[in-house]
Order: C-alpha cells, then sequence, then structure tokens
C-alpha cells in the first residue's frame, strides 16, 4: 500500500504521458492515451480504496502540492464538480470554486476575460463546466493553464466517458467486443458522445437506442449502430446506460409525453430480463427514478450506478495528475 | 477633371460583347473614350497594365455596412473603402441596420453618407416589410423612388406565404425602364433552422452543436419558385447554399420562371468541415454546408443556374465573435477576398473560363438589379477594375481596410489580386 502511493510523488510524474497540455474530448485522445488514464486511475483508487478499509484514513497523495486547481462551473453541477473537488484535493492541490453566473459574463466580460483574470491568479489547471459546445475548446486556444472539460454542452464529458469505461473494465476485464446500449437522449448527451469515443477506440460497440427525434444519424460511424427498439436491442447488450430525460425536451416536441418515453424507453424488470445475465446497468445520473429506469433497478443487484460515483473520483485524479505531469 | 489615363496592354475582359483581347483602354472626363489597340497616350497619366486584367468595375449586389446602428463593426465609409481594396466598385447594402432601412430618409441617408466618403458607389436596398417582421409592407414604390435599387428583409425570411405574395405582386408595379423591381431573398425556412448553429450533418452531430438542415433551404425557395410563377415578380435568391436549391432554381429557370440567383465566395470555397475546432469565424447564415453542396454551387455557376458572385459581408467585432459558439453572431466578411477567392476557386481550377468569370461579378450583378456598369464601352462611366493574376498571398486581418476582422478566409492561401480600382475615372491604386 505505502509502496503504491509512494509512486505518486512529484518527483516520478512522467511529463510524455499525455500528448496534450489539455483533456477536452476523448475524441482527440489516443486508444495508448485512454489506457494510460484508466491505468494510472486504477492505481489511484487503490490508494483510497485501502485506506478506506480501515488501517488509516483517506491518505492524501502529495503529486499537486502547490498547484492551484480552479473549478470553473457555468452550469451548476453538484455531482461532477464535488468529485473533481475531491479528486484534486485527494491530490493536494488547493482547489478555488467558481461558480460563475451566466448572465454576468454574456455582458460586459467575456468568458475569455473571466479566465484570463483567473490566471493572473496563479491558477494552474482549470476544470470547466458550460452549457455551450466548444467552450473548452475556445479557452484552450486563449490561455496559459490547462484546461479540463467537465462537460460543454452536447459535445462531450470526457471524464465522465473514462469513468464509464473504467467501471466496464473493471466488471468484465476487458472493453474489447463488448456492446454498450446507450439509452434516451442522444442528441442533447455529451456523455453519449464521450462514450462512444472511448469505448469504439478500444474496440467495443455502442448501440444508440431512442426515438429517433433524438437520436442524430449523423453519430452513426464504425462500431456505432442506431436502433429505435429497446426490446430487441437487448438481447444483445453486455450493459445498458440510460440517460436522463429532461421535461424540457417533451416541451420541444422530441417526444409526446413523458409517460409514453417511459413505456417504450424506461427500463424496468421485465424489459431486463430481455437482457444478457451479465448485463449491467449505468446512469451518468442525476436518476429519473420511474422515468428512464426504475428504482428497483437503480438500487438492484445489476446497477453499478454507485460504482461509477467512487470509480469518478479516482478517473479524475489520474486526469489531474497526468495533466500536472505536462505544467 | 480633364486627366486622360490611359490602361495600357492589358487583357480586356467584357463578357457583354464577349471580348477577350490584349488592348488598351483610355479613359476621360470619368468616362470611357476609347478601347484600342497602341492608343495615343500622349499626355496622359499610363497604367501599364502587362499581365494584368481589366474588367468591367466589380459589383456585390449583397453587402452590410452596419450603419446606422452598429459603426463598431463598419461604417459606410469604411465599408465602402473595403469595397474598393477587394475590387469592387459599387455595392448594394441591406437593409439589416438598426433601425431598418424601411423609410425614405434612411434610403437617403444611405446615399448622401456614400457619396461624402467618395470610394465605392453604394445602393441601398429596402426592406420588404417594416422591421423587416414580415408583416406589412414597406412604402416599396416611395423607396425605390428614393433610390433604394432592391428589396429585401436579408437576415430573415418572410415566413407568412401571402405576405410574400403580396410583396412579389406590388413590386411588379413598381419600374424603371420597363423593368420591375427586383426582390432578394433571404429564403430559409426560419422553424426548421431554429436554433441551429451550423449544417446539420456528422460534424454538427459529432459537435454537438444543432444544426440547420439544408431543406430548411429548399423548403423556401421551393415556395419561392412558386409564388414567383404565380406572380411574375422579379425575384432573386440571395445567398443560395445548397445542391437541391441550385436543383430547384434549375427547374424553375427552365420553365421560363424569372428567377435569379447569388453564391457567396466562402459558399463556394469552404465546407462545414472547418467548423472542427468551434472557431466562430466560420459560424455563417446560411451555414457552409457538405462538399457535395460546395460542387454542385460551382457547378451552378457553370451552367448559368446561378449568375452572380455576392459577400455577404457581414462585419462583426472581435468581442462578439470570442462569444461561447452558440451565442457568437453569423458572418463573415468577404470584399476584400472574394476575387482571389473565386479566382482561385473558378478560374485557376478551370470550372470559369476569365470571361464568365468577370460576368458573374460584374455584368450579372447590373442586369438583376438594374444597375448602370457592368460594360467596359465607349461612353460608360470609366468603373474599371484591374486584377493581377499572378498574385499569390496569404490572406492577413492587418491588411483589411474594413472595420472587422472576421474573415473566414485568413491564414488561407490564394491567388489573384485587384491592383487598381476606377470609380467614374478616379484611380485607387491598391498595391503601394
Ligand atoms: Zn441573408
Amino acid at each position: 500500500m505505502n509502496k503504491t502511493s509512494d509512486n505518486f510523488n512529484s518527483s516520478s510524474i512522467q511529463s510524455s504521458a499525455l500528448n496534450s497540455r489539455h483533456l477536452i474530448a476523448l475524441e482527440k485522445l489516443t486508444c495508448k492515451e485512454i489506457e494510460l488514464i484508466l491505468e494510472t486511475a486504477r492505481e489511484m483508487k487503490k490508494v483510497f480504496i485501502a485506506s478506506k478499509e480501515g488501517t488509516r484514513s483517506v491518505k492524501k497523495v502529495p503529486a499537486l502540492q502547490g498547484r492551484t486547481v480552479v473549478m470553473l462551473f457555468f452550469e451548476p453541477s453538484t455531482r461532477t464538480r464535488n468529485s473533481f473537488e475531491l479528486a484534486a484535493k485527494r491530490l493536494s492541490a488547493d482547489v478555488v470554486s467558481i461558480a460563475v453566473s451566466v448572465s454576468s459574463t454574456t455582458k460586459g466580460e467575456s468568458i475569455i476575460d473571466t479566465v484570463r483574470n483567473l490566471e493572473a491568479m496563479a491558477c494552474d489547471i482549470i476544470v470547466v463546466r458550460h452549457k455551450s459546445s466548444g467552450v473548452p475548446e475556445l479557452l484552450s486556444h486563449k490561455v496559459r493553464s490547462a484546461i479540463v472539460n467537465a462537460g460543454d454542452g452536447a459535445h462531450e464529458h470526457p471524464s465522465q466517458g473514462l469513468l464509464d469505461i473504467f467501471t466496464l473494465k473493471e466488471r468484465f476485464g476487458s472493453i474489447e467486443g463488448l456492446n454498450l446500449l446507450i439509452v434516451g437522449d442522444i442528441l442533447h448527451s455529451r456523455v453519449a458522445r464521450s462514450d462512444i469515443w472511448g469505448l469504439t477506440k478500444l474496440g467495443a460497440k455502442v448501440t444508440l437506442v431512442g426515438p429517433p427525434t433524438l437520436v442524430p444519424q449523423g453519430l452513426e460511424m464504425p462500431g456505432v449502430e442506431i436502433q429505435y427498439d429497446l426490446d430487441s436491442a437487448l438481447p444483445s447488450a453486455d450493459a445498458v446506460m440510460l440517460l436522463r430525460i429532461q421535461q424540457e425536451r417533451m416541451e420541444s416536441t422530441f417526444f409526446p409525453s413523458l409517460r409514453e418515453y417511459s413505456h417504450r424507453y424506461g427500463l424496468n424488470k421485465k424489459r431486463l430480463s430481455l437482457a444478457k445475465k451479465h448485463c449491467v446497468v449505468l446512469h451518468p445520473g442525476p436518476i429519473n427514478r420511474g422515468v428512464e429506469i426504475d428504482s428497483e433497478i437503480a438500487d438492484g443487484p445489476r446497477s453499478v450506478i454507485l460504482d461509477q460515483v467512487t470509480n469518478g473520483v479516482a478517473v479524475r485524479m489520474s486526469i489531474l495528475y497526468l495533466l500536472a505531469g505536462k505544467l | 477633371m480633364n486627366e486622360k489615363i490611359v490602361i495600357k496592354s492589358g487583357r480586356v475582359l467584357d463578357p457583354a460583347s464577349h471580348l477577350d483581347e490584349i488592348l488598351d483602354v483610355a479613359v476621360i472626363d470619368g468616362k470611357i473614350s476609347e478601347i484600342g489597340k497602341s492608343l495615343n497616350a500622349e499626355d496622359s497619366k499610363v497604367i501599364n497594365a502587362e499581365g494584368l486584367w481589366v474588367c468591367p468595375g466589380f459589383v456585390d449586389m449583397h453587402v452590410h455596412l452596419r450603419e446606422p446602428g452598429q459603426e463598431d463593426r463598419e461604417t459606410i465609409a469604411s465599408g465602402a473603402l473595403s469595397a474598393v481594396y477587394g475590387g469592387f466598385t459599387a455595392v448594394c447594402c441591406m437593409p439589416n441596420t438598426d433601425p431598418a432601412v424601411d423609410s425614405v430618409g434612411a434610403v437617403r441617408y444611405i446615399i448622401e453618407r456614400a457619396k461624402s466618403a467618395g470610394f465605392a458607389k453604394v445602393y441601398p436596398i429596402a426592406a420588404i416589410t417594416q422591421k423587416s417582421e414580415g408583416k406589412s409592407l414597406t412604402n416599396m414604390a416611395s423607396l425605390f423612388e428614393e433610390g433604394a435599387v432592391a428589396f429585401s428583409d436579408d437576415g430573415r425570411t418572410v415566413m407568412d406565404a401571402l405576405i410574400m405574395r403580396r410583396a412579389m405582386e406590388y413590386a411588379r408595379g413598381i419600374y424603371t425602364n420597363g423593368i420591375s423591381a427586383p426582390i432578394s431573398l433571404h429564403s430559409i425556412d426560419e422553424n426548421l433552422a431554429r436554433g441551429g448553429q451550423i449544417n446539420e450533418g456528422k460534424i454538427s452531430a459529432i459537435l454537438g452543436l444543432a444544426g440547420i438542415p439544408s431543406c430548411a433551404e429548399t423548403i423556401a425557395i421551393a415556395r419561392d419558385i412558386a409564388l414567383a410563377e404565380l406572380t411574375h415578380a422579379k425575384v432573386h435568391f440571395a445567398h443560395v447554399s445548397t445542391k437541391n436549391a441550385v436543383q430547384l432554381i434549375r427547374e424553375a429557370k427552365s420553365k421560363g420562371i424569372s428567377v435569379t440567383a447569388e453564391v457567396t465566395p466562402h459558399h463556394l470555397a469552404l465546407t462545414d468541415s472547418e467548423l472542427i475546432g468551434y472557431d466562430t469565424r466560420f459560424k455563417i447564415n446560411p451555414p457552409l454546408r457538405s462538399e457535395e453542396d460546395r460542387a454542385a454551387l460551382c457547378e451552378g455557376l457553370k451552367d448559368g443556374t446561378i449568375d452572380a458572385i455576392a459577400t455577404d459581408h457581414a462585419p462583426h467585432t472581435q468581442i462578439d465573435k470570442d462569444l461561447p459558439f452558440d451565442s457568437a453572431p453569423f458572418g463573415t466578411i468577404g470584399l476584400e477576398t472574394a476575387v482571389p477567392v473565386t479566382y482561385t476557386i473558378l478560374v485557376k481550377s478551370g470550372i470559369l473560363s476569365p470571361l464568365k468569370w468577370v460576368e458573374a461579378l460584374s455584368l450579372a450583378p447590373c442586369t438583376i438589379f438594374n444597375l448602370p456598369g457592368g460594360k467596359l464601352k465607349v461612353g460608360a462611366q470609366a468603373d474599371i477594375t484591374v486584377v493581377d493574376p499572378s498574385a499569390d498571398f496569404f490572406v492577413e486581418p492587418d491588411n483589411f481596410k474594413s472595420l472587422s476582422k472576421n474573415s473566414c478566409f485568413i491564414g488561407k492561401k490564394y491567388s489573384a489580386k485587384p491592383v487598381f480600382t476606377f470609380i467614374e475615372g478616379k484611380c485607387f491604386s491598391l498595391c503601394l
């Protein structure tokens, strides 16, 4: 245990690990880079799982000592922000959390000004969440700090994609050949896009399932299949991920009613019985119980939803650690 | 002004007379006085045009000059200067200013501002409907009498087909020299395009940006062709961007319906693959489309389905373009890059003959909007554009005369540069 954690002091950081200074999208990562993040996350998880099991309190890794990580969330999110914060703190970084109301940036100060101001206070890594696709990319061209995309519009949510892959790998040993069903609002989902890139790069198959109004044709590519009927897609699934369905999509006529949505695409016990015995259930949260997933399933033995949450911290530690190696 | 100028030994390209020969062009008192071989250049200012192309002054029938209301982006003077440096002797400005050009006073204001600037000629286009809201018609006849050359609600589509019908019918009854007032249409179904940021397709799906489907254009153009057939109005389609729209216009023309069309340099040169990277300089409406669409636009120009090239010059400040992608405004500037971009894409590649290219930039827009110019002929006003087809260069924002730098061509390499622009005989030398 001690040996493991000692691997993560700042002197052993390998600077050649990731190709880019930023983590914007899984689309841009190579297979090797994804494997490296997952491998590092596995080591990170060992550190805090071991300490949780009673030998001592959670041990901090000194890797980011003296570094400042800023949480810049232009869109409310407790889950992802807490996970990144915890990850940064476990790496001994100084953490600053900034919640920016959207209105204060659309008028007057531009988003680039906001970030340059933060940089003037000497921050090293900026974790950004924004409702508009492309904002982390925009910032990465304009600033010196490392940018970590914590979700941008309907583009990508790379740390979520990585933790999903991590969770599947933990469960199945290997990603290659698995078939993950992603069910629901693919059109507006950054999680779906990150999962698609990450999983297909590692040799898995992704099946997108939902009403055609919410599944864009443009995402059909090698390793990705589109299906509109959940019941006929389930038998070939190794894992099913339900996406949160939002009321506002119904109001803009992507589907007629929550009831009809749930009737066709909600995961209940009966439906899950169509899948293979080993099929697991994922959800990026927060869950709409009774809409896209029944409580019985969410809390049941096939659910790995809480594993995803635990693994999220390990994956984010790995991301911050590897990016700090490039500072 | 009694000065005589002789433009010596240039390749004179006049599409109206199918002239393509090495000749001299003489200018006296702002008019073309002679076109011929070895003209007498005694007591004249001589411009050596060896290796250069001498063309009728280029006319851009679709620009946004932002004055009145948004003078931090462009003014009538800065836009008219930008036009001169792009090789344009005249431009037609769209009425979506603040306030919109829906009043006689606004038309007069633009004409006066352009006159006092003294650069390229500026012809105002007036709004079809009040405030371009698509509800009630402007005083079209009065606006036309005051000097508006055409009508458009550009930036918006008149979504109510009945209002559009009335506008077309009414415009038929307004004319000069027996030619009805033209209507320039921005035809994009606003409901289908609602919220859209870029072309709908693989790239919008991957980037997670809302798409504008190409059928938003074809549906609106199909409707407007049907209305043109019904009303016999003189209908012009602005910035056509899709393969299917080109086909609709081709069929309409073959049926004898009175429609014309323009295409922008950016739709001829670029596709939505430029959007990878979320650079808002490429956020344009109608959006950059697929390679298939781009090729169809070139083909449309070649076979005469598309008549003219127009820039849709749309200046925006850096502050506005630095916004998150979905908040940033649509548009690219284009006046100072149109000549090199279209020469490179169309002429250098062999798609269009030099004469046909010159026609799309001069004679065609003049014919569609019934403007003076577009021809090199003795007695005509000396609006002349001289182009050096041998220049090779990278587009750099620092060289722009436009107040805005939001060009989608920055950093790209093109050939051909305008080197002299003559406006009623007044010579602007662009390369020194
Ligand atoms: Zn327009």
